[in-house]
């Protein structure tokens, strides 16, 4: 591109560019993506100062140490944390154009993160069994609610790896498909930065209440 | 078991014969002229073979230009709705005294103003001020369009989604009749049981999620595309203020989405954030609804100073003045309007510690804006100054908008507030800011802007005739509620037993005739420039011997917006190429990379919109079916890997001859 140079005062000043080169195809996408993930982190920020206000109204119904059973939890957060490996793993291999290696280590990522949502709706399941139900109280509504959203966002980041999977399988390691491996990259290590937030404030501290 | 009742139920849910109003005769006339009007409009574009013509090239555009026209539609059309439920609470109030019920029932009136509210901030103001950024930003930086043109186009439709939502209501059930926050416990299932803040829930949400994302798409677009030249102290100040408003829309619009998530739980499920009881908090709601609030009606109002920036400096002829200090000064709002949400509800009771914090920062934010102020007073100064029609508008936004800004910083102090709070003093001063600044705003982008977008000037008459019908209309209609506000009347009250104020209320009522009568003109006006479009062409594209760069290239632009990237030297980039002898490139002209259109944005918001429905009625089949083909259109959207195309070469030597022999025309005559 012919760059915007201001000319020297006498000489005839550049108005506009002559061999212009296309924008590369998705150059603000990246941009674009992290300042979704802030909105997003706006919305947990929101329920994560629900939590704040409203977690210790237990209206005499169970408290946290009643109900969260931390080594359970442990188990469940270590899934998570390690998908974020395997995550990593794959994008490496994608950097070496390596298909194969990638979608395996993508098929691992799935499977841990198939794994955390499965304890958490069984951690779930036996808390409503036990009557702890999202309706007890304000601090079960809010816990349901920040826990669930957060599984939400991986449950719909799996429909999004299966998803990537077969379009890779399909039209390769193409440009577009990198750049969107790259974006659920970052969505995959976001859910994992809130899980912290949440293992930390919610379960940690709650068991401290 | 499985009788017709209950099959009737899983297929309708709560809808019912009974849900239709028939019994409101208003509502019922209302139906009947609207379906009038729209059978006819749908038999017309049938009649002239239109639709094939808009789908292709309107309602699956990506184009920013169209899709900016389209918004603006959509702002006007939901102006009439919004004003038409204006001027009935006018009416009522005007009449409702001594002993008369007036013509409104409370269930009718109370779903009047909370309607007006909704709509007339929703899906006018933010329909109009993102419809001028959509139209203006990328010729301003000459761009060739956004950064995500397909998710602009979602976006609109997902606002016309919410709208659409709403403008149902008003026919198919109701809407919700709790004010236009919906502030719990009120809003909440026990006290709500109908489907009104249902209605309201989704279609703030359906049209938030599209607000959100034009939001991001218009950062991206001025953060990367901006032409080779102008860095971001270069950039002109409707893009600065743009800029700013899509960081607060981004920052702010989540917080909608979640409190709005926390009171559907509330009334979906059953949970207890904003209940009375097991631990609930509606205080919590109340907090969070103000911090999107607060910012919200900075994103409403930022947008107008940056259009009357543009054109103070236009008409007078002159570099802005202080345009620095104008970028420090909106950036500095920008921040600041997240620090006073609380001055919504200083009478919560959060003590004088509290109070005194947010009263301070409230009447800080009166700083950066006198400031502003103060540059465009300056700008004009020794100016030449042509008394155009965008210029009248910010005339009239300076004098009124003071007003409103220092009734503003008196209900800053907390207890000045504990005597205004929720008084018509209050409603007065919301209206004076937001028709002061907002809606003059869009007026003057409208009159400004216009011709750059459809190549001839508005009317001068009408457009005089408006706007002298809505600056004096305004003044009669919200004057009085200053003094009636003083006097003690609240907010949203139907009736009234005191007959010394009723003198009031009418003087108000003219105010708002007068207002309708400069809404009509403003019809007129288009409707008049249409027809006389030949003598108010313009085919410079620069009618008003402008500044920045959208009026470097032709009106209305051709798709590409500019057949080669302009390169800046100075902030007002078009004065500095006019005024260094730019000449106009003839030759060599190349293929243009620009995306396809697609109808996938269009399908997906019915499908939300279809959902939205579903919920509202509890018809959990067509919730769920919606939902399932929304993730299965949005995925199939993400198969499609051939989204543009060139403009081939000699389309635009096509295009630009046609511009060289206009302009060569209009020289000679």
């Amino acid at each position: 591109m012919t760059l915007a140079v201001v000319p020297p005062q006498n000489s005839e000043p550049v108005f506009y560019v002559v061999d212009e080169h296309e924008h590369p195809e998705g150059a603000s996408t990246m941009l674009g993506f992290w300042i979704y993930l802030m909105s997003d982190c706006l919305i947990f920020a929101m329920l994560f100062a629900t939590f704040g206000v409203l977690g210790g109204n237990y209206a005499a119904g169970p408290a946290p140490k009643d109900l969260f059973d931390l080594p359970l939890v442990a188990v469940n957060t270590s899934m998570l944390l390690l998908s974020s490996i395997t995550y990593g793993f794959a994008m490496l291999a994608m950097e070496k154009s390596r298909v194969g290696a990638m979608q395996a280590w993508l098929v691992i990522t799935g499977l841990f993160g198939l794994a955390f949502i499965s304890i958490e709706l069984f951690e779930f399941a036996h808390m409503i069994h036990e009557g702890a139900t999202p309706q007890r109280s304000a601090f079960l509504s809010s816990f349901f609610t920040l826990v669930g959203t957060h599984g939400l966002h991986v449950t719909f980041g799996l429909v999004w790896l299966v998803t990537l999977m077969v379009q890779v399988a399909r039209y390769g390691l193409i440009e577009a498909n990198r750049r969107r491996l790259m974006c659920l990259s970052m969505f995959w290590h976001f859910l994992d930065v809130v899980w912290i937030g949440v293992f930390t404030f919610v379960y940690l501290m709650g068991m401290l209440r | 078991m499985f009788d017709t009742s209950s099959l009737a139920k899983v297929i309708f849910g709560r809808l019912t014969l009974e849900s239709l109003p028939l019994h409101e005769p208003i509502v019922v006339g209302t139906f009947v002229v609207v379906a009038l009007g729209g059978i006819a409009l749908l038999g017309a574009v049938t009649y002239f073979r239109l639709w094939g013509y808009l789908w292709r090239e309107w309602f699956t555009t990506v184009d920013h230009k169209r899709i900016g026209i389209m918004y603006m539609i959509l702002g006007i059309v939901m102006l009439l709705r919004g004003f038409a439920d204006a001027i009935m609470m006018r009416l009522q109030q005007a009449i409702a005294f001594g002993g008369s019920e007036g013509y409104l029932n409370a269930h009718h009136y109370d779903q009047i103003f909370t309607a007006h509210g909704v709509i007339m901030i929703f899906f006018v103001a933010m329909p109009l001020v993102t419809g001028l950024m959509n139209y203006v930003v990328p010729l301003q930086i000459g761009a060739r369009d956004v950064s995500f043109p397909f998710l602009n186009n979602f976006s609109f439709w997902m606002t016309v989604g919410g709208a659409v939502l709403v403008m149902i209501s008003l026919f198919v059930g109701e809407f919700a009749r709790t004010g236009w926050l919906a502030y719990p416990p009120l809003s909440n299932i026990g006290y709500s049981p109908d489907v009104g803040v249902d209605y309201y829930i989704w279609g703030l949400q359906v049209a938030g999620v599209g607000t959100t994302l034009s939001g991001i798409n218009l950062i991206c677009t001025i953060v990367k595309l901006r032409a080779p030249g102008m860095t971001m102290m270069r950039m002109p100040v409707f893009t600065w203020t743009s800029l700013c408003t899509n960081v607060l829309i981004v920052a702010s619009f989540p917080v909608l989405t979640a409190v709005l998530a926390l009171l559907s739980l509330d009334r979906y499920v059953g949970t207890n954030f904003f209940t009375n009881d097991f631990g609930g908090s509606p205080m919590m709601y109340v907090n969070l609804i103000w911090i999107w609030g607060h910012p919200e009606v900075y994103i409403l109002v930022l947008p107008a100073f940056g259009i009357f920036s543009e054109v103070t400096s236009t008409f007078s002829g002159k570099r802005l003045f202080g345009y620095t200090s104008m970028v420090y000064a909106t950036v500095v709002i920008t921040i600041l309007s997240y620090l006073v949400w609380l001055h919504h509800f200083f009478t919560m009771g959060s003590g004088a510690s509290v109070n005194s914090f947010f009263g301070i920062t409230t009447m800080i934010i009166s700083i950066p804006t006198g400031a502003k102020m103060f540059n465009w007073l300056f700008t004009m100064y020794r100016g030449r100054i042509r008394f155009e029609l965008p210029m009248m508008w910010t005339v009239a936004f300076m004098f009124t908008f003071v007003i409103g800004g220092m009734t503003g910083v008196l209900l800053a102090v907390p207890p000045a507030d504990f005597v205004l709070h929720n008084s018509l003093f209050l409603v007065a001063h919301f209206h004076n800011v937001i028709i002061g600044g907002v809606v003059f705003g869009a007026f003057a982008g409208i009159a400004y802007w216009f011709p750059k977008a459809f190549g001839f000037r508005l009317d001068p008459f009408w457009g005089k005739l408006s706007f002298w019908f809505w600056v004096t209309g305004f003044y009669f209609a919200f004057m009085p509620l200053y003094v009636l506000g003083l006097m003690g009347v609240t907010r949203r009250l139907r009736v009234f037993d005191d007959p010394s104020l009723q003198i009031w209320f009418v003087i108000a009522g003219i105010g708002a005739f007068l207002i309708f009568l400069g809404i009509v003109s403003f019809l007129v006006q288009i409707a008049v420039s249409v027809l006389k479009r030949e003598a108010l062409k313009d085919v410079t594209g620069d009618p008003w011997n402008a500044r920045t760069l959208e009026w470097a290239t032709s009106s209305p632009p051709p798709a590409y917006n500019f057949a080669f990237t302009p390169v800046v030297h100075d902030n007002d980039a078009w004065w500095d190429m006019k005024r260094r002898g730019y000449r106009r490139p003839l030759t060599g002209f190349k293929p243009i990379h620009m995306p396809s259109n697609t109808g996938t944005g269009v399908i997906l918001a019915a499908l939300a919109t279809a959902m939205g429905f579903g919920l509202i009625w509890y018809m959990w089949w067509l919730a769920a079916v919606s939902f399932i083909g929304l993730l299965a259109v949005a995925i199939g959207h993400t198969f499609n890997y051939h989204r543009d195309y060139h403009i081939p070469a000699d389309e635009v030597v096509r295009v630009e001859d046609a511009r060289t022999h206009l302009l060569a025309a209009g020289a000679k005559s």
